[in-house]
């Protein structure tokens, strides 16, 4: 099968090509950073998604399948860029998608749509709205995103839409929401707030996603693995020490002294868990992940030493 | 009488899904449940000297609803009911209670909670833990409930109805509790709004003494036998009001029989 990966320049997006590769796919890397060495018979095009010339590639190429990792968060762009990658891009995917006949879409969203506040419960469910918009405006246009993807669902019924809404990742690449928070031998958290994180090990969440494209599942997933557990118990066993800082005076710290300049709403995603029940798409696909939580912070401690 | 095993041996003896760190698939910490009940369990055992009976009637495996009154200007009794499932019950229990949400929006109040197992009452929390095939605990009367005066510690205010529809829905057995001598631990002759207000809860209770410090009262709890109720929980209001009822009725029951045996004690 032929398989384009938009967004291939990503790290989690070469594993996923590699792993389709080696099960005898045919792969085509679309990004508009580039992949210096991708293996040979994996053919990287250099363009943004949203882009003419994104277009030909779709019309030469002529994919069966298209997985759309190409969107971004608050802590990689700000402002109307990120809203511009996020929406359009969905956007040209699926145009493109429809006009040069590809018969499966693979959109890899992520968990955060549900977003994180007091009183949200845990264990979200598919069919839950997003929440998480009314304290962090910044979600916006990926809750956009997925939203403008799930109703491909029925506006396209040629297309086999699968949009994955996947837990955070860690490993190796060190790349990724949580490895950004580890980042430092010293993690700052809010005082007295400590929430569930829920994660996938890097090989088994690139695996969460072939699988979509093996199994060709219709519908909208969470893809979660191992039982989520605390953010302050994440940062301990890899390693790193946890400083409390009460609310006010993180808010003070944002962007000065080294610390990222987090829009305010990033921190009820350190104050309040989100945590997906991935019971769907293990029925659907059989999906099941192979490294539990403490083999990952174990391996992350050690490739990742502070 | 509460044993004596130590309460770290108690909470390894749970029987919930721990991982290696300790910590279950809600959040719940070992770490965290001993230095709770380590603290609840002296007020348990020494301070309030909880006297529970009918303790047979819990199962001790599978789902099961905890139904009982507020007894006391705060979650004193639910503290006690969770302690009386640990300290108590063969093997140990965890009773997972519904917790207010303004509890989850307060530093140090959101990590416990969250830590001991007492999620935000939210549907969503409660189906699943009673799906799971946890112990939950419920205070029908709400707010409501906690806020009552001294004069008014043996009544029951109105009771909700999302617990029968959810006992329904489940198929779990309610067992229903009464529970005393809140009331006389915390004497509350006014609940301030305005100081709530300050603290970020919804009222502080006032008692004679000003504090809202709880006083050494003792206090009874008595369980008793499963109500089961057949249904989808999808019926019509008048037909789970109806049930509600039976249950509020049972509890008053209960909550006489702990006040004769309260009475037998010596304080």
């Amino acid at each position: 099968m032929k398989v384009l990966i938009v967004g291939v320049g990503g790290a989690l997006a070469r594993m996923v090509a590699l792993k389709l590769r080696e099960a005898g796919h045919s792969i085509i890397g679309l990004d508009r950073r580039p992949w210096w060495d991708a293996p040979r018979d994996i053919q990287v095009h250099e363009v943004d998604i949203r882009k003419r010339a994104a277009e030909d590639v779709f019309r030469r190429e002529r994919p069966d399948c298209v997985v759309h990792m190409a969107t971004v968060n608050a802590l990689s762009a700000s402002g109307e860029e990120r809203a511009r990658i996020n929406i359009a891009g969905t956007r040209a995917v699926f145009d493109h998608s429809v006009a040069h006949g590809v018969k499966h879409v693979v959109v890899v969203g992520r968990h955060t749509y549900y977003g994180a506040s007091a009183d949200s419960p845990l264990y979200h469910t598919e069919n839950e709205p997003p929440n998480g918009i009314g304290n962090f405006p910044e979600l916006a246009d990926l809750v956009a995103a997925d939203l403008y993807a799930a109703n491909m669902l029925w506006r396209e019924p040629s297309i086999t839409t699968t949009l994955l809404r996947l837990v955070y990742t860690l490993g190796p690449s060190k790349t990724g929401t949580l490895s950004s928070f580890l980042r430092g031998k010293r993690v700052p958290m809010v005082f007295g707030f400590d929430p569930l994180f829920q994660f996938l090990e890097e090989d088994d969440a690139a695996r969460g996603i072939t699988v979509a494209v093996e199994k060709r599942p219709r519908g909208i997933f969470n893809v979660a693995g191992p039982a989520p557990i605390p953010l302050g118990m994440i940062a301990r066993e890899t390693g790193r020490t946890v400083v409390p800082v009460p609310e006010p005076i993180l808010v003070q710290m944002l962007g000065r002294f080294g610390f990222p300049n987090l829009p305010r709403g990033a921190l009820e995603h350190i104050k309040y868990p989100i945590v997906v029940d991935g019971s769907a798409y293990k029925a659907a696909t059989g999906f099941t992940h192979t490294t539990s939580e403490v083999e990952a912070l174990r391996r992350y401690r050690r490739i990742s030493p502070v | 009488m509460a044993r004596d095993e130590a309460v770290r041996d108690l909470v390894d003896r749970l029987e919930l899904p721990f991982n290696s760190l300790g910590i279950d698939p809600y959040g719940i910490s070992k770490k965290h449940l001993a230095v709770f009940f380590g603290v609840l369990g002296f007020l348990y055992r020494r301070y309030f000297r909880v006297k529970a009976v009918g303790l047979e009637h819990v199962p001790p495996r599978g789902r099961a609803m905890l139904v009982g009154n507020h007894s006391g200007g705060y979650a004193l009794d639910g503290a006690m009911v969770l302690t009386s499932m640990l300290l108590e019950m063969e093997p140990p229990r965890l009773a997972q209670g519904m917790a207010e949400k303004f509890i989850n929006m307060l530093p140090v109040g959101s990590l416990w909670s969250s830590r001991c197992g007492q999620l935000t009452g939210l549907p969503e929390h409660a189906e699943r833990l009673l799906m799971d095939d946890r112990l939950l605990m419920v205070f029908p009367e709400g707010a409501r409930g906690t806020a009552k005066l001294y004069k008014e510690r043996h009544s029951l205010v109105d009771f909700g109805t999302g617990f029968m529809r959810l006992a329904l829905k489940t198929k779990s057995p309610i067992v229903p509790l009464g529970f005393v001598g809140g009331g006389d631990a915390v004497p509350t002759v006014h609940n301030s709004a305005t100081l709530g207000k300050l603290m970020g809860v919804p009222y502080v209770p006032i008692t004679p003494y000003g504090l809202a410090a709880p006083l050494p009262a003792r206090l009874v709890v008595h369980y008793g036998k499963p109500l089961v109720f057949e249904g989808s929980g999808d019926e019509e209001d008048s037909v789970i009001v109806g049930y509600v009822d039976q249950v509020k009725t049972r509890i008053a029951e209960l909550i006489e029989a702990a006040r004769a045996d309260r009475k037998g004690l010596e304080s």
